[in-house]
């Protein structure tokens, strides 16, 4: 019996492991350059992240341009996905054959894991000329020479300011302007408590993260080999001094007791559109919001304001988006191929998207479209995003955690929890660094 | 004759072991349910871990590295910073609430009516779930539009920003604990009915007041409850998670969108617990590897509690033999 019994258990740990093994290499025959797309009927699979019946809408529309242009392929779409989903069907072994990605934070771990595949071979064989990208979007769609995923749309970030409560001035255009702005325009009751804010400076306010406010100061987050440049570089300094004098004029207590009192960010609530804010940093995206949520909101936007001795960055903002590609293991890779290149090169489905979302469009081309919706407030967005001093977070296996860290120091200094911001950046510096050799050796 | 009688005992025992065989077969096959599921899902998972705790592990690339992830967590404060919160939790939320529940059942058995209201009462916020009932927490002690702050305001008196603050924020989840006892108190409420009557009777004869009752009647009786509440209550809160993170996300104001960040344990890392520090680095950091590192240690102090726990009913049992 024993004898029976050892080659079943050695064949059921056999199969054990096999089904805990992460994915499965299904790399195709990289596709030559000039070759005809086979063109017999398949059926690919795409998940993506909209979940809003009226971005649903959006894609289908731009969807009905590929199924025009390619016949011979049917796309199956699966909404609402996350990163975390997607990881998981290729380590299951049956992943779709393109997915999308709201977010940049996960592309050195997709580039470097092979989650998704590397997409040069495909961009050789096509002939897509990768100058039509910003120089930008190529940092946050690949990692050590893999570009593993592709650029569907963008966001860029800027100020937009309430012209009531403005009262006729001009949006600043250095953060001395933005404080002094920020001080004169806000309201408190007789017992000190803010009724309207200028501008709430806090890290942990809406959009103020540090890969946003950052750029006005033109700080940098990495060195070339990975290590954190956080500590060395004294514009976070002046950028978390910046923030901690306008916390304390409001005074803490009184800021944090407001910023709790306010609405939803996503929702119709937000303090921008309810003019409980004047001046608020946010995405190409609340243009959208405000012209569904509050339509007779008179307002205006323009690039961040940026630090006083630092002009030349002003017009630049930060740049990220949405992110597309072709997962391992995928069935049909020539057939998602055809999609991806489509949904991030085509310039009228770009544009089609564009007009929908109030996203930016993540080509040089399909800015120019004068089919792009455009008005002076959306345009502002599209002028950061062509700037070429924009910038963004590049591509990093703790993209996460690095932001994390950062963003803690942050809250301590300005909250005045720390006594020293040079230990505190040093301790920041000391994290990144370690959690680097955990994760990628060196 | 020798030769024979052996030839006898060699032929007689296979039949037997057949016998035998078969029925542990048997025993195999009922037994295999279990088996397989143990296997599956812990004795596969554990050694798994073990094995992953010494690889840099992403979940889908596999590279040994020794014992880089044990010693990264000797310099990883955020880790440390974790353990001592859980510890804390421990040593603070645990007694408490195992105090609270017996006072709550205590009161409740003492009632001369409305018992079936009051006990209802106070078991309901037991079942809320627990996300509901953490943000529901979180917005009743909200600075800024809560309630609590308002009428605490209202009276002249000072409060904190619960979940704000560094140091009101792990109270405030014991708070939150404490609103939730209701499953405890149940467990109490269940062994205070079953002292015998006649021993407070006697007791009260010889004299003794009520305190004397409690420490001297009620709780010699009722001891091994109140131990089982105390270790599985360690065991659970050593897990402690859903609270902690909701609460903190909660009060920071993050939200899952991309571009936002945020920062576990807000603020300043005072609720950050230990699963929740293991589910961000295997899960979101993809440090698969020193995530197992870290659930191999939430493993072995589990297992201790667990062992007391065994220890204790045991013991019990042969008391009651």
């Amino acid at each position: 019996m024993r004898s029976r019994l050892l080659p079943v258990a050695v064949a059921a740990l056999a199969l054990l492991a096999a089904a805990c093994t992460a994915g499965t290499e299904n790399r195709p025959a990289a596709p030559q350059a000039g070759s005809t797309p086979d063109r017999t009927p398949v059926t690919i699979t795409m998940w993506h992240g909209f979940s809003a019946d009226s971005e649903i809408k959006a894609f289908d529309d731009a969807l009905a341009g590929f199924r025009a242009a390619h016949p011979w392929i049917t796309v199956k779409t699966t909404k609402a996905i996350q990163d975390d989903q997607i990881i998981q069907s290729v380590r299951g072994g049956n992943p779709p054959d393109v997915a999308l990605s709201f977010t940049t934070d996960n592309v050195a771990t997709f580039c470097k894991t092979g989650l998704f595949q590397d997409l040069k071979p495909y961009l050789a064989a096509s002939g897509v000329d990768e100058a039509i990208f910003p120089k930008v979007v190529a940092e946050y769609t690949q990692y050590e020479g893999k570009r593993c995923v592709m650029p569907m749309l963008a966001d860029a970030y800027g100020l937009y300011y309430n012209k009531k409560l403005m009262d006729g001035a001009q949006p600043p255009k250095t953060l001395s302007e933005l404080a002094e702005l920020a001080k004169k325009l806000t309201v408190r009751d007789e017992d000190g408590n803010i009724e309207v804010a200028g501008f709430v400076p806090s890290t942990q306010m809406y959009e103020n993260a540090p890969i946003h406010t950052g750029v006005m100061v033109g700080a940098k987050w990495i060195n070339p080999d990975g290590t954190s440049a956080i500590g060395a570089d004294p514009a976070w300094k002046q950028l978390m001094n910046w923030q901690k004098d306008l916390v304390g004029w409001f005074g803490h207590e009184k800021l944090e007791k407001f910023r709790k009192s306010l609405g939803d960010e996503w929702s119709a609530d937000n303090p921008f559109m309810k003019g409980k804010v004047a001046m608020a940093v946010d995405g190409e995206w609340r243009n959208a919001m405000i012209a569904h949520d509050a339509p007779g909101l008179d307002y205006g936007t323009a690039p961040l304001p940026v630090a006083d001795d630092k002009p030349q960055l002003y017009g630049a903002g930060f740049i990220a988006g949405t992110v597309i590609g072709i997962p391992r293991g995928a069935e049909h890779p020539d057939a998602a191929w055809q999609l991806v290149k489509y949904l991030t090169t085509d310039t009228d489905a770009l544009v089609t998207l564009s007009n929908a979302l109030r996203n930016v469009p993540s080509t040089l081309p399909a800015l120019k479209s004068p089919k792009l919706k455009k008005d002076p407030n959306f345009q502002t967005f599209l002028d950061i995003f062509a700037n070429p001093a924009s910038s963004t977070l590049p591509a990093h296996l703790n993209s996460v955690f690095n932001q994390q860290t950062l963003s803690d120091a942050q809250i301590k200094w300005e909250s005045g929890r720390a006594a020293d911001l040079d230990e505190l950046l040093a301790e920041v510096d000391t994290t990144i660094n370690e959690k680097l050799k955990l994760t990628a050796g060196g | 004759m020798a030769t024979t009688a052996l030839g006898r005992r060699g032929g007689a025992a296979p039949a037997r072991l057949r016998g035998r065989n078969r029925g542990g077969l048997t025993a195999l096959l009922f037994l295999s349910p279990w088996l397989i599921g143990f296997s599956v899902f812990f004795a596969y998972p554990l050694l798994a871990t073990v094995y992953f705790s010494f690889h840099r592990y992403d979940l889908f690339t596999l590279e040994w590295v020794g014992l880089l992830n044990y010693r990264y967590l000797l310099r990883d404060e955020a880790a440390w910073t974790a353990i001592r919160n859980t510890l804390w939790l421990v040593v603070v939320m645990v007694p408490l609430r195992v105090a609270f529940g017996l006072g709550v059942a205590q009161l409740v058995t003492r009632l001369k009516a409305g018992t079936g209201f009051f006990r209802t009462i106070f078991y309901l916020p037991s079942l809320v779930p627990l996300v509901a009932g953490t943000l529901g927490f979180v917005f009743l002690l909200n600075p800024g539009t809560g309630p609590v702050p308002a009428i605490l305001s209202g009276l002249g008196l000072p409060s904190p920003d619960w979940f704000g603050d560094p140091s009101w924020a792990k109270p405030g989840l014991t708070l939150l604990a404490l609103w939730s006892v209701g499953d405890l108190m149940v467990i109490f409420l269940a062994a205070l009915l079953d002292v015998p009557k006649q021993l407070y009777e006697a007791a009260a004869l010889d004299g003794a007041g009520p305190w004397q009752q409690f420490f001297l009647v009620t709780l010699p009786v009722i001891r091994p409850v109140v131990m089982f509440a105390a270790v599985t209550g360690v065991i659970q809160t050593l897990q402690y998670f859903t609270q902690a993170m909701v609460a903190s996300r909660v009060a920071s104001g993050a939200t899952d969108s991309a571009g936002t960040v945020f920062v576990p344990g807000y603020p300043d890392g005072s609720t950050l617990t230990f699963p929740e520090w293991l589910f961000h680095q295997g899960f979101r950091d993809f440090a698969m590897g020193y995530a197992c590192v870290l659930a191999l240690i939430l493993f072995a102090v589990s297992m201790v509690f667990t062992l007391i726990l065994l220890r204790q009913f045991r013991g019990l049992t042969e008391e009651e033999a």
